[in-house]
């Protein structure tokens, strides 16, 4: 498979790549496994068992109320994982080497953190972006999006260069000799699909604690 | 030699020493704060769960500064503007 995104058919002006189609098919395929394995009762008390846990270590490990971001930091985990380790299916490349889905997902990870804290605090809680000073309101609102950037290339970047290291030593070494590399792309992709989630959680908790830091100061 | 045959030669090396250069300072980094981890988990083992996963997320926001200058490095070798 080849380590860029290539086009399938192009409908019009939207070209249809690889990576879309794959996308497509892992997002129904989760979506049909979950309807399914909660019809089964031993499998959706084992499903619910597992969210319990995971919400309660998620909500002891982050200070802020994160409670109500708990599912979609999940559904980043899931869907992050089977992507990220989807090319170890011989002639499918992983769909999260593509520099658009990285940038979707981490455009979601950060509407997500803004509208969870909207919700809890109110518009007010907007005013941290020019606390402490208004002609600080540039910096604040640059430093929110180069993270968001920086969320989006640190796993596009880790994606692409796995699958670049893999095709060029294949090009030049042959067969076997990929595998060791392979191995260490399974701990990537496995690492960077935690760290998408664990990082979207930081960010909004974050942001929720500056809130209620200065709604501490206004009380007293 | 003209400049058309100039831009993939000062590209492909630019790009070796962009990778080079990010990878150096990051790996420095990395291996500092691997380091220290370590040595705050062989110093409070209880504690080990906080310490790695502090230091996970830690390593990955660090490793985005090494990812910057690849990625810089492969549009370079890959969708260089100027190389018509």
């Amino acid at each position: 498979m080849s380590p860029f995104p290539r086009t399938l058919w192009s409908l019009g002006p939207l070209a249809v790549t690889d990576s879309m189609v794959v996308m497509l098919f892992l997002s129904v395929l989760l979506v049909v496994a979950g309807v399914v394995a909660l019809r089964i009762p031993r499998a959706r008390t084992a499903l619910e068992i597992g969210y319990e846990a995971l919400e309660r270590s998620i909500v002891a490990t982050t200070s802020a109320d994160v409670r109500a971001l708990v599912p979609l930091v999940l559904t980043l985990w899931i869907f992050l994982g089977v992507a990220n380790l989807v090319s170890l299916v011989p002639g499918v490349a992983s769909p999260t080497r593509d520099l658009s889905l990285a940038a979707a997902l981490a455009v979601v990870s950060f509407f997500s953190g803004h509208i969870h804290a909207i919700r809890v605090h109110g518009v007010s809680y907007l005013r941290h972006y020019v606390e402490p000073s208004p002609l600080l309101l540039p910096f604040n609102v640059i430093g929110e999006i180069g993270r968001t950037i920086a969320l989006a290339l640190r796993l596009f970047g880790n994606m692409l260069s796995g699958h670049l290291v893999v095709a060029i030593v294949l090009y030049l070494a042959g067969l076997l000799l990929p595998v060791p590399l392979m191995l260490l792309g399974v701990l990537t992709g496995l690492v960077q699909a935690y760290i998408f989630g664990v990082l979207t959680l930081v960010f909004a908790a974050s942001s929720l604690r500056e809130a209620e830091r200065r709604m501490q100061q206004e009380v007293a | 030699m003209t400049a058309q045959e100039m831009i993939p030669l000062v590209s492909i090396v630019t790009a070796g020493l962009t990778v080079a250069g990010g990878s150096f300072g990051a790996a420095l980094g990395e291996g500092r704060a691997l380091a220290q981890g370590l040595d705050a988990i062989a110093r409070q083992p209880d504690s080990a769960s906080t310490i790695t996963r502090t230091l996970f997320v830690g390593l990955a926001m660090v490793e985005s500064s090494a990812i910057y200058p690849l990625v810089v490095g492969l549009i370079l070798l890959f969708a260089n503007p100027f190389v018509r």
